[in-house]
């Protein structure tokens, strides 16, 4: 009997005593009784600090690459052969000679030969000194690619230039190249996810709910596929397409490709849940009153079953982004010139490059920012899932 | 398995009052699955050639311990599940009798409204995703009988004639106590008005002190509906109190049904006797040795030969072991399925 | 009491506090009662009275976020019978220390409601049945063996050199109890705290495990705390009952005055609402009005006060009773008995003479 909730509110029945008696004794503020079981769980993912952080931080990614033409400075495949593997260029605010200086500004650019290498090498001139100017009007871009516009969040008078997080080989952008990698790889676990989910409940709630010889089938039929070799199958289905394709429809049919192999968790775990429901009694009690299959599974399933479902498929989505990283790094998923996060790893594959330019690795740190953040909201929700829990 | 039991009605010849639900040899055997292909290897006989009928405005008790199979009898009456053989007859007020086990899903679906259930748990028995007026008007949502305010009328009035506020309508299930929920699966068994309800262990889940607020309105509600109820329990003082008839559960079989005041006094069964025995008396000034049944209920996957009592029955014979005894009248209204049910003399409770 | 040669187990003004994310909840409010040496104490309740935080308490063992932050549990071990009494603070003991490890499973034993989950389920019955002897008992293996087959054949199992080598998940509720309770005697503990122990078996087999535990008792003098909320298994093996409500003991008493003199308004109403076999069959059973409150909001004054058919408006919604001793060793928490306060109000003063 635990599962009566600490934070239950106290009802009675019409006895005036007797809810004089408790009301004094309660002191509750508000009436949780009148709150929905969405609304509890709302409630209890807000009191989790690591969640409501992820949170934050993916909202403030989506909106980035959302608006990115906006935030990024430069086109993301404009080569600059003047700054090959710039160093970043970070803000600041104080000057060489000690001075405070109110807008943030960036140093200019020091080139020189490394005789020993042949190659040039970049530092900051700390004599130059170009201030951040926000909102600043640049390259026209159409943005969501319908609204012309040409303000960009941020920039620096020419010549100066604002390389907030370095070059890559070809001088080009890596914040920019960043964001908009991020289009790709931050939106390839949506889309997977969200076939993968179509896939998964309904093959899941079929299963469970109908049972039978359908089920056994189709269980078989998992277990078959859940013991091939993921990474290998995935880099067959990504060799077999066809090299002429245009970006888009890459990404599209990797999004598939990895889903179709990601739904069979999803689906047991559905199947797993609509077999606890099924047997619950207020199942049997619909049933009783006349309810038809579909009134069972779309009002007393489902709706119980969801939150399982978003915890599940929250924690599906950092393992498809890790998925199209890995593919896009192998030269199989996303190929350049088009980027995404697994494509710009690419550059930094060799221990070499990364001792010289160490910031060729920062994709994998918004990587690894992003599968976090998606971890603990699902966490966050899994908590919450079960709002009658103490 | 097969042996048929005793087809007549086993209570029904003292009572002139109608019948309103008969079961004649009611079997419910669950295959045992295995292996890659979840091929059958088995059976397990939950429900095994159970007979009896029910008098309108009866209160009839069907007790037994854990695994007897009287949850999954009174789920077969519902046909909440689907029973593998045997007769459930419904006899209505327009339509006569009704062959419920052959029913059409839609078919059934119509003929629900007369006879609804209310279970044990009730942590498990409300959505909780669903609001009280969700919870209790979903039968007449269902069946079309009313919506809007009509709708909103008659929860309040179901929730009223339970003991609850209407108030209480928009509020979900988590914010209820036990008993309270128990109500409100009362309210909703109530709203088709049925004719006849499956009480599945109503109060067991409950505290003491609640569990006489819900038996009370059980029967005030029996009095005010004129309902017929199968009230499945395994609190033998629970069902004392409540029954007009009982019938004692053993392994899937019943082994002796009578009019609860007779079983409680001249058990004939020797099960029926030790249960009865076992039953812990609220007055220290009363203590008494007990009948002590040595080991334990058999799995009902693989039940013993002949009578299924025998291995632990104190007066088990020979032909114990190898005959499995009918259920058989031996007083009006009162049968037991005992080989010696005349010769022994049993000691009861009252 | 506390002095009294005979008391094994003393418990003063328990207060326990469970800490959780929604509040401070408490759990037992200021419990007080007393095990007498060879006596059955029944502890009754319902559900969030406090009787397992009770036993939890006892054993030393509460979950982490769970404290003793008031009262005194003191235990006076086998060895002063005779001599003169050398009590155990059990409150003080650290959980997880050698003293509390000694007494506890060793001189103040547990059984709990759930036999499958007491049990784990990878080792076998005789493999945790020696864990518990060679702890507190300096044997050889096959000394072990022999005090462990020997324990289950106390506990009339069949075949216990069978049973000894079986896995919990192959033998029945009823045997699984027996083993449990095999377990706890292992070591001849001076007193034994049965927690629900037949609340998930059936009443044949509960008739079994109780028969057992009466002989058990009869045989080596242990001392039982009987918590469960069924009255008549109290009335069927307890000499002495504690009711508890809302983490306090209101009345404790012995068992006959319990069932035939109660003087708590609690117990009074909880007797009347059970069904009993001698009831003419379908009246109407006495009720407590509401139900239990969560512990978490406790009313004022006495915490029966909202359902109580007693209860003297004014008076025991603002006074908390304190321990009134009442003639026969019963001990009641209830304002009715309180001779000041109850002349202090008028309208009730008349009632309170009938009496």
């Amino acid at each position: 009997m635990a599962k009566q909730a600490v934070l239950i509110p106290v009802l009675d029945e019409e006895d005036p005593t007797l809810a004089a008696g408790f009301a004094k004794a309660a002191n509750v503020s508000g009436d949780i009784g009148q709150l929905s079981v969405g609304q509890l769980m709302w409630r209890r993912f807000l009191r989790n600090r690591l969640a409501v952080g992820g949170a934050i931080v993916l909202i403030f990614m989506y909106s980035m690459i959302l608006f990115a033409e906006f935030v990024i400075p430069y086109d993301h495949f404009v080569s600059n052969s003047d700054f090959v593997t710039r160093p970043p260029q970070l803000p600041r605010f104080i000057d060489s000679e000690g001075n405070f200086h109110l807008r943030p500004f960036v140093y200019g650019t020091e080139t020189v030969l490394d005789t020993v290498n042949l190659i040039y090498l970049h530092k900051d001139d700390l004599t130059q000194i170009y201030p951040i100017h926000f909102f600043v009007k640049g390259k026209p871009y159409k943005l969501f690619g319908l609204i012309p516009w040409d303000v960009h969040l941020y920039g620096v008078d020419e010549p100066g230039t604002v390389f907030l997080l370095g070059t890559d080989r070809n001088g080009r952008d890596m914040f920019s190249r960043i964001v908009i990698g991020g289009r790709v790889s931050m939106t390839v676990g949506l889309v997977g996810v969200i076939l993968t989910l179509i896939f998964g409940s309904v093959l899941g709630t079929a299963s469970g709910y109908f049972g039978g010889i359908f089920d056994t089938v189709l269980q078989r039929g998992i277990e078959i596929l859940m013991s091939f070799p993921t990474i290998a199958l995935w880099a067959a289905f990504a060799a077999a397409l066809p090299p002429d394709i245009t970006a888009i429809t890459r990404f599209f049919f990797i999004s598939i490709i990895l889903s179709l192999l990601g739904w069979t968790s999803l689906a047991r775990q559905v199947r797993a849940k609509v077999l606890a429901y099924r047997e619950m009694d207020f199942a049997s009690a619909a049933k009783a009153a006349g309810a038809s299959h579909w009134r069972i599974i779309l009002v007393h399933m489902l709706p119980n079953a969801l939150s399982h479902i978003i915890v599940i498929a929250t924690l599906a989505i950092p393992g498809m982004i890790l998925a199209e990283t890995a593919l896009s790094f192998l030269g199989l998923g996303i190929v350049p010139p088009a980027v995404s996060w697994g494509a710009l790893l690419q550059d930094a594959q060799t221990v070499a490059v990364v001792l010289k330019f160490p910031w060729l690795m920062l994709p994998g740190a918004f990587v690894i920012l992003t599968v976090l953040s998606f971890n603990f909201i699902g966490d966050g929700i899994r908590d919450a899932a079960d709002p009658f829990a103490i | 398995m097969a042996q048929k039991e005793n087809k007549t009605n086993p209570n029904g010849s003292v009572d002139s009052r109608t019948t309103l639900l008969e079961v004649t040899d009611l079997k419910m055997h669950f295959p045992i699955r295995k292996g890659f292909l979840r091929r059958v290897v088995g059976h397990v006989k939950a429900v095994d050639g159970v007979s009896f009928s029910i008098q309108k405005g009866d209160t009839f008790g069907l007790v037994g311990e854990s695994g007897c199979g009287k949850t999954t009898t009174g789920r077969c009456v519902m046909r909440l599940l689907d029973p593998t053989d045997g007769q459930i007859v419904y006899y209505d007020r327009e339509e006569g009798p009704i062959h419920i086990e052959s029913l059409e899903p839609t078919e059934m679906r119509v003929f629900r409204r007369d006879m609804q259930i209310m279970f044990q748990d009730p942590y498990a028995s409300l959505n909780p995703r669903l609001t009280l007026r969700q919870i209790v008007g979903e039968p007449l949502i269902i069946n079309k009988v009313a919506s809007g305010k009509e709708l909103d009328d008659r929860v309040a009035e179901l929730l009223r004639s339970v003991g609850l506020s209407p108030e209480y309508m928009n509020r979900y299930p988590h914010a209820f106590s036990g008993g309270q929920r128990q109500r409100i699966g009362l309210a909703r068994a109530l709203a088709l008005n049925p004719e006849f309800i499956v009480a599945d262990e109503p109060v067991s889940a409950l505290d003491v002190s609640v569990q006489a607020q819900v038996l009370n309105l059980i029967k005030d509600l029996q009095e005010e509906f004129g309902l017929t109820y199968l009230f499945i329990a395994h609190n033998m003082s629970v069902i004392k109190h409540s029954c007009d008839h009982v019938a004692v559960m053993y392994v899937g079989r019943i082994v002796e049904v009578a009019e609860t005041k007779e079983l409680f006094r001249n058990p004939l069964h020797p099960y029926t006797e030790a249960l009865l025995s076992a039953i812990p008396n609220p007055d220290p000034r009363q203590r008494k040795s007990r009948i002590i049944l040595e080991g334990d209920v058999p799995n009902p996957a693989r039940p013993p030969s002949g009578c299924y009592f025998h291995p632990r029955c104190a007066y088990a014979k020979e032909i114990c072991s190898q005959e499995s005894p009918p259920l058989q009248e031996y007083a009006p209204g009162h049968s037991a399925a005992c080989h010696f049910a005349k010769e022994l003399s049993l000691t009861g409770v009252l | 009491m506390a002095d009294n040669q005979n008391t094994i187990l003393q418990v003063e003004n328990l207060h326990t506090h469970f800490f959780t994310e929604s509040g401070v909840i408490r759990a037992l409010r200021g419990v007080d009662f007393s095990v007498e040496r060879g006596k059955v104490l029944g502890i009754v309740g319902e559900s969030g009275c406090g009787k397992s935080v009770t036993a939890q308490c006892i054993m030393n063992m509460l979950p982490g976020n769970g404290r003793a932050v008031e009262g005194k549990i003191s235990y006076y071990p086998r060895e002063s019978i005779g001599s003169q009494t050398e009590k155990v603070d059990i409150t003080g003991l650290p959980p997880r220390g050698k003293a509390m490890r000694a007494i506890r499973g060793n001189e103040i034993a547990m059984i709990f409601q759930e036999p499958m989950t007491s049990l784990d389920p990878v080792y076998t019955v005789g493999s945790q049945l020696m864990e518990a002897i060679t702890l507190h008992q300096n044997v050889t293996k096959q000394q072990g063996k022999e005090i462990a087959v020997d324990a289950l054949a106390k506990v009339n199992l069949p075949e216990p050199a069978r049973i000894f080598d079986a896995y919990p998940h192959q033998l029945s509720g009823g045997q699984r109890q027996r083993v449990m309770i095999a377990i706890a005697l292992s070591c001849n503990p001076t007193l034994l705290i049965a927690d629900e122990p037949t609340t998930a078996l059936d009443v044949t087999t509960q008739a079994q495990i109780l028969d057992l535990m009466r002989a058990l008792q009869e045989e080596t003098h242990m001392s039982i705390i009987f918590i469960t909320h069924d009255l008549g298994v109290v009335a069927e093996m307890c000499d002495d009952v504690a009711v508890m409500y809302l983490g306090k003991v209101v009345e404790q008493t012995t068992v006959d005055a319990a069932f035939h003199s109660p003087q708590h308004p609690y117990t009074r109403a909880l007797l009347r609402s059970i069904p009993r076999l001698t009831d003419e069959n379908q009246t109407r059973l006495d009720v407590i009005k509401g139900r239990v409150p969560d512990p978490s909001v406790v009313p004022p004054g006495c915490a029966f006060h909202p359902r109580c058919p007693e209860v003297i408006p004014g008076l025991c919604d603002v006074h908390t009773p304190e321990v009134i001793k009442l003639g026969g060793g019963q001990e009641v928490r209830c304002l009715l008995y309180d001779d000041k306060l109850m002349a202090q109000s008028p309208t009730r003063t008349a009632l309170a003479e009938s009496r």
